[in-house]
């Protein structure tokens, strides 16, 4: 299992990884091995304003459907239009390929809340 | 016993395996006060004493054999083709569970994925699940799904003219969400859709057997970003053009009439379709494709993940080769409202209609049932029995079972009442 | 099983068959809607003994009761009897109009009556509607009747469903349905409940507990008395999944034991043939004070006739016309034929055949709980390096005998969910202990053969997740 030591994480498993002015923003590899084959990613349509926590998408895998929640608040400025035609890029390259949205953040410092990938390792059980 | 093979001695050798010698024993847990209360109920009776008493239970009831029937109202006495019950009692379909097991199932799964594509086919929708309760379920079901695509629109167009029964089911599944029903008249074509609007529920036809075009009203929708939600009787989209060919983005129908007895209402089947960017919001069970290691085709259970409650489906449905049946109950019924609207005191207050029409009376549409069931005729339904101010309105049906004499035989009845 | 492929019904259509003949028309034609009418219907043509061979063939693409054992854990599937098949399907029953009014249908209403006596008897209730059509309808029927009891004695603040780690899936989503978080209670060492756990969740905000009881690993909710008047003093009320009820007719009688409502899945214990996946009812009972509040319309008796009714409080129709009706009458016809003895005889033969297989098995397939079970247990099926339960599950095909549930509940790690019920003989059970026992042997020397199960089926393991994420859910031509 991979932790990107780049990115800063959600306790409900999305990863936020900073890219120049905007957040790229997933699900870490350890939430792709959870929910198993994952067949389909809803995601928002660029331009839409969402708050940090707000549910911007779900996530289909064979086994469950889940949620995704905002790292940060702020606009979508960005949809991943590899996942419409290959959802398993989440399960092969959460951090890379696999990426779901990117946001044009409204306050950076949303990213200090969230858990550095040492602590999330701890969170999860991880050494 | 009866349903219980073991014997007492097999009883006994089962016990020593367990270890215990009765088999009070076994329910220990249970706080001894509590354990084993007395059951206020008869004795068990035979297979032949209770066939008895349901055959006295069953014949205290008015049905539809050996009477002119003209009585529909969400439940349509419709010939049933004696293959269908030959085929749907089939033990292997009958007493198999809901195919999770898809290698020891795939009679059950390629029997819906044929009904999916058979009722697509009729809605006019790209995807049909399997299924609903009955209609009144899968319509509650259907408005809750088209309020989730957009929350923040707590509107719902539903017209007055529907099911009383289906409205009650939809208020009653509504109750717990911020969802607003309002109530509009006549043709939904006329509505004004704004953006407090989720969707707007049309029926196809209406309650009092109303077919209106759904193009304009689809066209409106969807200019103000809500869905259309059509209730559509299955017999009607084989002759007329389907929902979804108007533009309806979910359809949902009783099947009850395509091979389901009346059966004092229940069960039945409740249809739903969509079109295909909705297909991911289907609620209930859905088949598809699959290939196993070897690239051999079978069916499966699948897009279940959003699978929250156990439903029912029905896997045969009546296989009617043409649109010949749904054509014999339009001919039937335009005849009879012709004849009845030339009665004097009689009218037909519905302009365009498929097998079902509302006649105004002169006199109690109650009474008028009274006195033709003295006849052996069921007239239809008096509307009083819904709503008290609708005295003198009676919705007649008319199916292919109604011959012309059974139509000549309710037209004469209805003369002959005066007021 | 019938191994070769059927085409579908589509791909044997030939156009200008018939599949049904239909009288001739006796009245003229009259001209049809210009702008509405239909021009392209798109449905198989196909002649009778084309549909009677393709659809008998398919059936015999499947497991079922009528063919196989069937152990599958909290489904109760047992042996139906056909005479309630002929009870249901009496002419009376299926020419009978829903809307024919209660002094035309005094047989149906009368049937309909006795049966809400009996179940209220049987599960201790004082009331009963039978108007949900399954046992998840019944569950949101019975979250709605807590619902609106709150509100009416301006309790309406308490939101909070308390819902142990072994419910069944659909408690949660029923609780949403009826607008209530929910909150997990966790199980003891035991596979109880923990009430220390429950003890400090409990505030006014608690709306009740949702009780599985036998729960889904089996095993009898011994502190149920302790648990119900925990909630009760805290201000809540007790829900009773009652999907397990075939442990407990004649034996336990929950509405006397602190249960306030409960739906009881009728075409399990009360005998309906599962149909691939339905019809079912799932009938609601409430204790005294809630009855007002049930679904309607309800049968009540007024002197000597029979006659529907709204309760005074109801939270409304649950479907349209009044449950179904068929598997009403399988209810009736079941419990007349059983009556109080044979109630009992079902639960106790329910729980000897479950312990018999318990104690057979438990050497090979390890128990999470080590303790006499009720109608089911759960044992685990990761018993060899490189095996899982789906292998067990799959290679019990090759022996002819449907798999058991399998990871279920989800506390239980690689669960095999077994409930055999009171149908079944001796002879059937030992011939698949034998099997259970020869897989466990063939998982340690050939795992090949459990990694490759079935290969006795019209097709092997099927790549669900290719089928999720590009469906194909309609013939194309």
């Amino acid at each position: 299992m991979s932790i990107d030591a780049a990115a800063r994480y959600a306790e409900s498993h999305e990863y936020a990884k900073l890219e120049g002015s905007l957040v790229l923003v997933g699900i870490s590899d350890h939430a792709q091995e959870e929910l198993g084959d994952i067949v389909f990613v809803e995601l928002p349509k660029a331009g839409k304003l969402l708050a940090k926590g707000q549910v911007f998408g779900t996530v289909e895998s064979v086994k469950a459907a889940s949620d995704l929640y905002m790292p940060v608040s702020g606009e979508v400025s960005e949809v991943n239009p590899a996942l419409q035609a290959d959802a398993g890029l989440v399960n092969r390259e959460p951090y890379r390929k696999g990426w779901m949205i990117k946001v044009k953040p409204s306050n950076i410092c949303d990213l200090d809340a969230l858990l550095s990938a040492e602590a999330y390792g701890k969170s999860i059980g991880e050494a | 016993m009866p349903f219980i093979p073991n014997a007492d001695s097999d009883r006994l050798e089962m016990l020593a395996s367990i270890g215990v010698s009765k088999v009070e024993e076994l329910f220990s847990d249970i706080p001894s006060a509590k354990r084993f209360p007395p059951l206020d109920l008869p004795k068990g009776i035979s297979e032949f004493e209770m066939l008895s008493e349901i055959e006295a239970l069953a014949a205290k009831n008015l049905g539809a054999k050996g009477k002119a029937w003209f009585m529909g109202a969400g439940a349509y006495n419709h010939f049933i083709p004696s293959i269908v019950p030959a085929l749907a009692s089939r033990g292997e379909f009958l007493t198999a569970y809901t195919p999770y097991q898809p290698e020891v199932s795939q009679g059950t799964l390629q029997a819906i994925f044929e009904y999916q594509s058979m009722a697509a086919a009729l809605l006019g929708v790209d995807v049909v699940n399997a299924s609903h309760y009955d209609v009144a379920t899968a319509l509650a079901e259907a408005i809750l799904m088209a309020w989730k695509q957009n929350e923040d629109r707590p509107a719902v167009y539903f017209p007055s003219d529907l099911h009383p029964e289906y409205r009650g089911v939809v208020e009653t599944y509504v109750s717990s969400f911020p969802i607003e029903l309002r109530f509009y008249e006549g043709d939904p074509a006329a509505l004004a859709i704004d953006e407090r609007v989720a969707c707007v529920v049309a029926g196809y036809p209406s309650f009092s057997g109303e077919v209106y075009s759904l193009g304009t009203c689809a066209e409106k929708t969807h200019a103000a970003g809500a869905l259309l939600i059509v209730q559509a009787d299955p017999h009607v989209c084989a002759l007329l053009e389907s929902p979804g060919a108007q533009g309806a983005d979910i359809v949902v129908a009783e099947g009850q009439s395509l091979g389901n007895p009346m059966n004092f209402g229940g069960p039945y089947l409740g249809m739903m379709g969509a079109s295909e960017k909705l297909m991911r919001k289907l609620p209930g069970r859905i088949v598809g494709e699959a290939k196993d290691r070897e690239g051999r085709k079978g069916y499966v259970l699948t897009l279940t993940a959003r699978e929250q409650h156990i439903r029912r489906e029905k896997a045969v449905s009546n296989i009617c080769s043409n649109q010949g049946l749904s054509r014999l109950c339009y001919d039937k019924a335009h005849f009879a409202a012709e004849r009845i609207a030339q009665i004097p005191g009689y009218k037909i207050e519905t302009r365009r209609f498929f097998k079902e029409f509302l006649v105004s009376t002169p006199i109690a549409a109650e009474a008028i049932f009274d006195r033709l069931l003295k006849k052996d005729i069921v007239p239809g339904f008096p509307l009083s029995r819904y709503d008290a101010s609708k005295d003198n309105k009676l919705l007649c049906c008319v199916t292919e079972l109604n011959s012309k004499e059974e139509i000549d035989a309710l037209v004469k009845a209805l003369a002959e009442v005066t007021p | 099983m019938n191994l070769l492929p059927e085409p579908l019904i589509f791909n044997v259509s030939s156009p200008g068959a018939q599949g049904c003949s239909l009288p001739e028309s006796d009245v003229p034609p009259s001209p049809l809607p210009q702008d509405l009418t239909r021009k392209h219907l798109g449905l198989p043509e196909v002649d009778e003994l084309t549909v009677v061979r393709h659809f008998t063939r398919l059936s015999q693409k499947n497991f079922s009761i009528d063919t196989n054992f069937y152990p599958l854990g909290s489904c109760t599937m047992k042996y139906n009897p056909k005479a309630n098949e002929v009870a249901a399907s009496h002419s009376g029953w299926k020419s009978l109009h829903p809307l024919i009014g209660d002094r035309y249908s005094q047989g149906a209403l009368e049937l309909v009556f006795r049966l809400q006596e009996s179940l209220a008897e049987i599960g201790g209730f004082s009331a009963v509607s039978l108007q949900p059509a399954a046992g998840a309808h019944g569950e949101l029927a019975g979250v709605l009747i807590i619902r609106d009891y709150l509100e009416s004695i301006g309790q309406g603040q308490r939101k909070t469903m308390l819902i142990p780690d072994s419910a069944h899936g659909t408690n949660p989503a029923s609780c949403t349905m009826a607008g209530f978080a929910t909150r997990t209670v966790p199980s003891g060492n035991d596979g109880n409940i923990d009430i220390k756990a429950l003890e400090a969740m409990l505030n006014d905000e608690v709306a009740g507990i949702m009780v599985t009881n036998p729960n889904t690993l089996g095993l009898f909710e011994r502190n149920i008395a302790k648990i119900a008047k925990m909630i009760h003093d805290a201000g809540g009320l007790v829900y009773g999944d009652g999907a397990n009820m075939n442990a407990l007719t004649g034996v336990f009688k929950p509405g006397k034991s602190g249960i306030d409502v409960m739906h009881f899945n009728l075409h399990k214990t009360f005998s309906t043939p599962h149909g691939g996946g339905g019809p079912g009812s799932g009938m609601v009972a409430v204790v005294s004070k809630l009855a007002d509040f049930l679904p309607g319309p309800v049968a009540v008796k007024q002197g000597k006739k029979f006659a529907l009714a709204m309760p005074p409080a109801s939270i409304g129709r649950m479907k349209a016309f009044y449950g179904n009706f068929g598997v009403l009458v399988r209810a009736y016809a079941y419990i007349r034929m059983l009556g109080r003895d044979g109630l009992r005889r079902v639960a106790e033969n329910s729980v000897l055949n479950a312990n018999y297989l318990r104690a057979k098995l438990e050497r090979h397939y390890p128990l999470k709980y080590k303790k006499a079970c009720m109608h089911e247990f759960v044992a685990m099926g990761n018993i060899a390096p490189g095996i899982r339960t789906l292998d067990i599950a799959k290679r019990l095909i090759d022996y002819g005998f449907h798999p058991p549930t399998i990871y279920f509940p989800l506390i239980v790690p690689e669960a095999l969910m077994i409930e055999p019920t009171e149908t079944e003989s001796k002879a059937v059970l030992d011939a698949f202990v034998e099997a259970m026992l020869s897989i466990a042997q063939e998982a340690k020397t050939k795992p090949e053969l459990l990694n490759a199960a079935p290969t006795t089926t019209p097709v092997g393991r099927l790549d669900e997740v290719a089928a999720a994420r590009c469906p194909v859910l309609c013939y194309r031509p």
